[in-house]
């Protein structure tokens, strides 16, 4: 467990985290390397399905990072994704692998700091966590 | 359409514990439209069983199956290539798809996976609301189209009762008293001398009352 190294997928909009990260990068801002970014058109784009087969591959958390509110370049993907994300955070406490291991998280392109802010702060929530329970499962498997 | 709810995790979970193959069936129709058990929420589901089982360490294999139709056999007669792999079926389909299953395989064990609730109409998106009973013989043509066996609390046929205050129902302010939704669309149509008509007594016969209902259209019966 003080071993445990997280690993995290962002689903980043294009029009906002997406480029916040690509802003955290030129001013040479740490997070850490733990976030696996996936860029996606817009965080509306990002259906349930898309978080569930994260963790169900073993993803330890997932956060989906969308414009804020009333920026959103299609009008209101960033509100279907939180109601989503919210959804899921339900599903995940029902079955016990617990909700708090999702999250939506909101910014804009120029927020670099932002970004890597979100990043630390989740890392850190995901290891204080714990492994994704499934993930023993899933070595066993690929073990095999 | 025909509307469902996913019954609680706790519920399906404790239903697959003692098997570790299954096929997990959607339907294509009425439950896709109210966002029950379609497709996507088949791998929704089908991903948080798998969950819920490897977090006990334990594995369920889960092979998804969403078929067009699940309450006519010609679509059911698609799992033959893949009931035999697997130990029970979970469908996501209503009611009458479950049995449509479990009549044609009767050596399998077939699990609901939805609580079925009501013929509806969506209100509005993620809305859906109740608006037939299927009593068998419909009156909406005495009430300016909307019905008060499906949307009377009490089912009453001649005006409201009582309990009707500021147009909502007694039993829950957020329900619309049918019997004023049905004097508004009289008055709006001027058929208020409708309002007058007594309707007669119905004959439940031709409702759940008489038992299970069958329909047989002779021309096409084989």
């Amino acid at each position: 467990m003080e071993n445990f190294e997280p690993v995290i997928v962002a689903f980043c909009c294009h029009y906002c985290a997406y480029t916040a990260a690509d802003m955290a990068g030129s001013k040479r801002l740490c997070y850490p390397p733990n976030v696996k970014i996936i860029k996606v058109p817009c965080s509306g784009k990002v259906d349930a399905i898309h978080i569930m087969k994260a963790l169900e591959m073993g993803a330890d958390g997932v956060y989906v990072a969308g414009c804020l509110d009333g920026d959103c370049h299609f009008k209101n993907g960033n509100i279907g994704a939180a109601k989503r994300v919210a959804y899921i955070k339900k599903l995940l406490d029902e079955i016990g692998i617990g909700g708090e291991r999702v999250e939506m998280v909101l910014m804009s392109a120029g927020m670099g700091e932002r970004f890597a802010q979100t990043a630390t702060e989740i890392t850190e929530k995901i290891r204080k966590l714990g492994p994704n329970p499934v993930k023993s499962v899933n070595k066993a498997k690929t073990a095999a | 359409m025909i509307t469902a709810e996913r019954k609680p995790m706790e519920e399906l979970i404790e239903c697959l514990r003692p098997y570790h193959r299954i096929l997990l069936v959607g339907c294509n129709e009425c439950v896709t439209v109210c966002s029950a058990g379609g497709r996507k929420e088949v791998g929704i589901l089908s991903s948080a069983l798998q969950m819920a089982f490897m977090k006990e360490g334990k594995t369920l294999d889960v092979k998804e199956i969403t078929l067009e139709r699940q309450c006519d056999p010609e679509y059911v007669e698609e799992l033959v290539t893949h009931i035999d792999q697997a130990e029970a079926v979970m469908s996501m389909a209503c009611g009458c798809g479950v049995q449509e299953i479990a009549g044609r395989f009767k050596s399998k064990p077939v699990f609901p996976a939805l609580n079925t609730t009501f013929m509806g109409a969506s209100e509005r998106q993620g809305v859906w609301v109740e608006r037939c009973q299927g009593c068998g013989e419909c009156v909406l043509a005495l009430t300016g189209g909307i019905c008060p066996i499906a949307r009377c609390a009490k089912q009453l046929l001649n005006g409201p009762c009582g309990g009707s205050t500021n147009g909502k129902c007694e039993v829950d302010p957020d329900i619309d008293c049918a019997w004023q939704l049905i004097w508004d669309r009289l008055k709006a149509l001027g058929l208020e001398d409708r309002y007058e008509d007594n309707i007669a007594a119905k004959d439940w016969r031709t409702g759940r009352g008489g038992g299970p209902r069958k329909i047989i259209r002779e021309d096409l019966v084989k």
